[in-house]
């Protein structure tokens, strides 16, 4: 990440809000995004993510509230007038003029004559040196994206809003999108903040993500520690998979000790997020499905001390090349995801056979009962 | 992997003043302005003049001594007792015509949507060419084509269809012109493209790969078009019709040109009494007759047909 | 039995040729005529080839000076038409604002009413008004009978427009007038094109409205009507069938134009 721009500053975001009519989209929301930083808003459509950033691009009045750049208050500046650019879903391109006269819109607007070498340069670096005289519609969607990406850059904007800049194109050309991206980020070290539903573009591109929900922020961080550290039910569901099991806590001197599914778990204090900790209390406990090892039930006794265990039945199985994900039915919770990785399997691990589940407590987080435990388990494509 | 430290537990949201914004009053002026111009023109030009016909057809008086509003609803009574054969027989020519446009449109819209390939904007033009030679020029053509002892007349009594056409009294028995069936054939043939245009803008919208779902799924390709091609067109079998009845029913041209006087249209009857008695009420009363036939007859067929969004 | 079957296959092809053919047919005709020499004043029956009537197009009194009229008239109201249905059609796709139901029914009502009801109308209040009839009342009346199909049209286009496109302009420093400028107008160009041509012809052709409200003055189509009474100069003919090949040939240079373009773009 570099930081040589000294002008500018932070995107500051200061109970920022956005209501329409009895809607509220965006609830008195205050965020930082550091200069220099990609940070991803991350959510479910609906979730008020693009309100946000239309918010900070001055499509949208906000309701309440102030956006600063740096010191400065743009609130009440028209978008004309913002050092913000935005790479619009679907791109937006102008289908009446050609990628050169695209990318030198923003120039020509602010009356810059000789914009030659500055659109040369820029088309060169999205590699599309080729097709300056092309129209956007002979260009394919990867191409697109990247004229808009062009055409926002060229500005030097202090900011650059990427509105689900990869939606519109096939799984294998949005990875490498999210490469060439990231490449240009740290290239041109521009803050970008990125709109997405997708978490894993989210978590591979981006150094902070906010991840939202019905027009609230539920929890900001790096992605490895949203990740593993997951504090409601939403972002533990939203952000890859989760086994989230209830349970009552029977001890809360050190480790907390969960009784759930006939059996006794253990957990971390400090991982736990609940607000109450006491004995009695209600708890859920989560796990990743990669941090479980499945062992067949006549191996128990090999089971380290020590480690969390549940046993169960393997209900479903599906093989997908890297990894075998399994699906177990126990008394702790019906359906619960395993993922082993393929090295040595176990040719006994079909549906039907009785298994044990074990892990190490460290892993385990705890949540607050008192919150749904199916929030943000729909999928992306459901969440259409 | 490490398991990292689970951050501080989030601050609770703090109350605090929030002031809202209202958008600018000028902004929210911005349709008023835009509208403004042409709805007046509007309302001066079309609603205005209504609002003078109607008061026009309840006054008594003459032309020497000066109209006054009187409320003497009898001129509604007095115009539709003289003047409703020229009623009747308006609505049937339009409607005659109206059916005849949308069984003769439709082939050749489906034609220009489907089967034309390449030679699409060929048709299309020829279709939408003869528009550029004025519709008066071709109206008195037609009085060529269908002269007494014609080619077409000829050949139509060669065929004995003037026998039968003059049985059910739509012609002469030798002769075409100057009978309901010129007027009518004038009619369909002026508002044709009206048909065909709409017609063509839905059927094009529909596409290709539902004819092969729908023959993948055992339809012949008669049902494939009473079952799919069709209720898709529906948007623009009503657009079409419309633009075809409606002008259709208040025309006179076609009835003056190519008719006689037992042809006679409601139009000719309102221009004349308009143009020439100079008997302004009840010029007025027919055509508010007329506007409340159409009315009634478009806003029952686009209720039937649940098509609201023409506009 | 082949012939039959091949029948039944392209019965539509066949219908729709025929229906095309009955479209075209008059216009054949009014070419044919107009190298006609017909015998006394009307020219309905074929008589001998000539080519009098196109030498002196202009031969016969007033024909040219209604002629020249109609442009105008059409030109000026094509203008008036667009430029209010233009702006009528963008407060009614970009903007919520109350009465928009009401203003929606306002402008389909004169397409959904018979022209007379409308020229009749139109002629009260004039006379009420002590209007004096001519170029102006006709103006008048073809600017607000073209106004609804403008908008009509317009909207359909602005409805197709992304609004992302003007905010991306706006985003990249364009001000109000600006954008409007360089990106919505020449986006919306073809819907405007297609509102203002469909204006330019139904004004250029319209005889009934303008009939009621011409007062003396004398309109191409108020001439042919006339001429119907009087007597059918072959100049109407000539002038019909110009108008006709002029059309074709502007829609086919056109389109050679535009696949030229296709084709350099391609390269």
């Amino acid at each position: 990440m570099t930081q040589q721009q000294t002008a500018g500053g932070d995107v500051r975001l200061a109970g920022i809000s956005k209501t329409y009519g009895s809607f509220t989209a965006v609830h008195p929301l205050d965020l930082t995004v550091p200069q220099g930083s990609f940070f991803a808003l991350l959510g479910a459509s609906g979730c008020g993510k693009t309100t946000t950033l239309r918010m900070i691009a001055g499509l949208e009045e906000a309701t309440t509230g102030t956006v600063f750049l740096g010191d400065r208050d743009i609130t009440d500046l028209p978008p004309y007038k913002r050092p913000v650019n935005t790479v619009f879903q679907s791109y937006a391109l102008f289908p009446h003029l050609d990628i050169t006269e695209n990318v030198a819109f923003g120039l020509r607007r602010r009356g810059i004559k000789s914009v030659k070498k500055q659109v040369d340069e820029m088309l060169e670096l999205v590699q599309l040196g080729d097709f300056a005289r092309r129209k956007p519609h002979q260009l394919s969607g990867g191409q697109q994206q990247r004229v808009a990406v062009a055409r926002a850059l060229i500005n030097h904007p202090q900011v650059l809003l990427l509105d689900e800049p990869l939606g519109a194109l096939d799984l294998k050309l949005r990875r490498q999108m999210q490469l060439e991206l990231k490449r240009i980020q740290t290239e041109v070290g521009i803050t970008f903040v990125h709109v997405t539903h997708d978490q894993e573009e989210a978590m591979t591109m981006a150094d902070t993500v906010a991840v939202m929900n019905g027009g609230r922020v539920e929890q900001l961080g790096a992605p490895a520690d949203l990740y593993e550290n997951p504090r409601t039910t939403f972002v533990a569901n939203f952000l890859g998979t989760s086994n989230l099991i209830g349970g009552e806590i029977v001890s809360s001197g050190g480790d907390l000790v969960v009784a759930a599914g006939g059996g006794k778990l253990t957990l971390p204090r400090e991982r736990c997020s609940a607000s109450s900790t006491s004995s009695g209390g209600r708890l859920l406990l989560g796990i990743r499905p990669e941090k479980i090892s499945l062992a067949h039930a006549d191996d128990a006794d090999s089971i380290a001390a020590g480690r969390n265990r549940v046993t169960g039945r393997i209900t479903d199985s599906s093989f997908i090349g890297v990894s075998t994900q399994y699906v177990v039915e126990s008394p702790a919770g019906t359906a619960l995801q395993v993922y082993e990785q393929n090295i040595e399997r176990d040719t006994r691990l079909v549906p039907g056979a009785e298994v044990v589940l074990h892990w190490n407590p460290a892993h385990t987080f705890g949540l607050d009962a008192a919150q749904d435990i199916g929030a943000g388990a729909t999928s992306v494509e459901d969440a259409e | 992997m490490s398991v990292t430290e689970a951050p501080p537990a989030p601050t609770p949201e703090e109350p605090r003043e929030l002031t809202l914004r209202k958008p600018s009053t000028r902004k929210r002026l911005i349709p008023y302005w835009l509208l403004l111009p042409g709805i007046l023109w509007l309302v001066v030009f079309f609603v205005l003049p209504l609002v003078y016909q109607a008061s026009t057809s309840v006054q008594t008086g003459s032309l020497e001594q000066g109209f006054e509003v009187t409320w003497h609803f009898q001129t509604y009574v007095d115009a539709l007792r003289e003047y409703y054969p020229q009623f009747i027989r308006s609505l049937f020519y339009a409607g005659t015509a109206t059916i005849l446009c949308l069984l003769l449109g439709y082939p050749l819209a489906y034609l220009i949507a489907f089967k034309a390939g390449r030679w699409r904007n060929l048709v299309l033009v020829l279709v939408i060419a003869p528009f550029f030679t004025s519709f008066l020029i071709r109206t008195l053509a037609w009085k060529t084509i269908l002269a007494d002892g014609g080619a077409v007349v000829d050949v139509l009594n060669t065929l004995h269809v003037l026998d039968v056409t003059s049985w059910l009294g739509w012609t002469e028995s030798n002769r075409v012109l100057a009978t309901p069936m010129a007027v009518v054939c004038g009619l369909t043939y002026n508002f044709l493209p009206f048909m065909i245009l709409p017609l063509y803008t839905s059927l094009e919208r529909i596409d290709g790969r539902l004819h092969e779902a729908a023959g993948d799924l055992y339809a012949t390709p008669a049902t494939t078009f009473r079952k799919v091609t069709f209720p898709l067109s529906m948007p623009g079998v009503v657009s079409g019709t419309l633009l075809t009845f409606i002008p259709a029913s208040g025309d006179y041209v076609n009835a003056e040109l190519l008719g006689s006087t037992d042809t006679k249209m409601v139009g000719s009857v309102i221009q004349s009494q308009f143009l020439r008695v100079l008997d302004y009420p009840t010029a007025a009363a027919l055509s508010f007759i007329l506007m409340a036939i159409v009315l009634m007859v478009v806003t029952f067929y686009i209720r039937r047909s649940g098509t609201e969004d023409l506009v | 039995m082949p012939v039959l079957r091949w029948i039944r296959r392209n019965l539509v092809v066949i219908a729709g040729l025929l229906t095309l053919a009955y479209m075209i047919l008059p216009n054949i005709v009014v070419m044919v005529f107009s190298f006609n020499k017909p015998k006394g004043r009307f020219n309905y029956e074929w008589q001998r080839f000539s080519l009098d009537a196109w030498k002196d197009p202009c031969g016969v009194a007033d024909l040219c000076g209604s002629l020249s009229l109609s442009l105008q008239i059409a030109f000026w109201a094509t203008l008036g038409a667009t430029a209010l249905g233009t702006a009528v059609a963008f407060a009614l796709v970009r903007y919520r604002f109350r009465a928009r139901g009401a203003i929606s029914s306002l402008i389909f009502l004169p397409m959904a009413m018979p022209e007379v009801v409308m020229a009749a109308s139109l002629l009260t209040l004039f006379l009420n008004m002590g209007a004096e009839l001519g170029f102006w009342t006709v103006l008048i009346a073809h600017i607000m009978f073209c106004l609804s199909f403008v908008v009509t049209a317009v909207k359909a286009r602005v409805m197709s427009m992304d609004p992302r496109l003007e905010e991306a302009a706006r985003d990249l420093y364009a001000g109000p007038v600006q954008t409007f400028v360089r990106v919505t107008l020449p986006i919306a160009a073809p819907g405007i094109a297609a509102g203002a041509l469909l204006a330019f012809a139904l004004s250029f052709d319209d005889f009934i409205i303008t009939n009621f409200n011409a007062g003396s003055t004398v309109t191409f189509p108020m001439f042919v009507w006339g001429s119907a009474q009087r007597g059918t100069p072959v100049q109407i003919n000539v002038i019909g069938t110009a108008m006709f090949v002029i059309a074709v040939l502007m829609v086919l240079v056109g389109q050679l134009i535009a696949n030229r373009r296709k084709s350099n773009a391609r390269n």
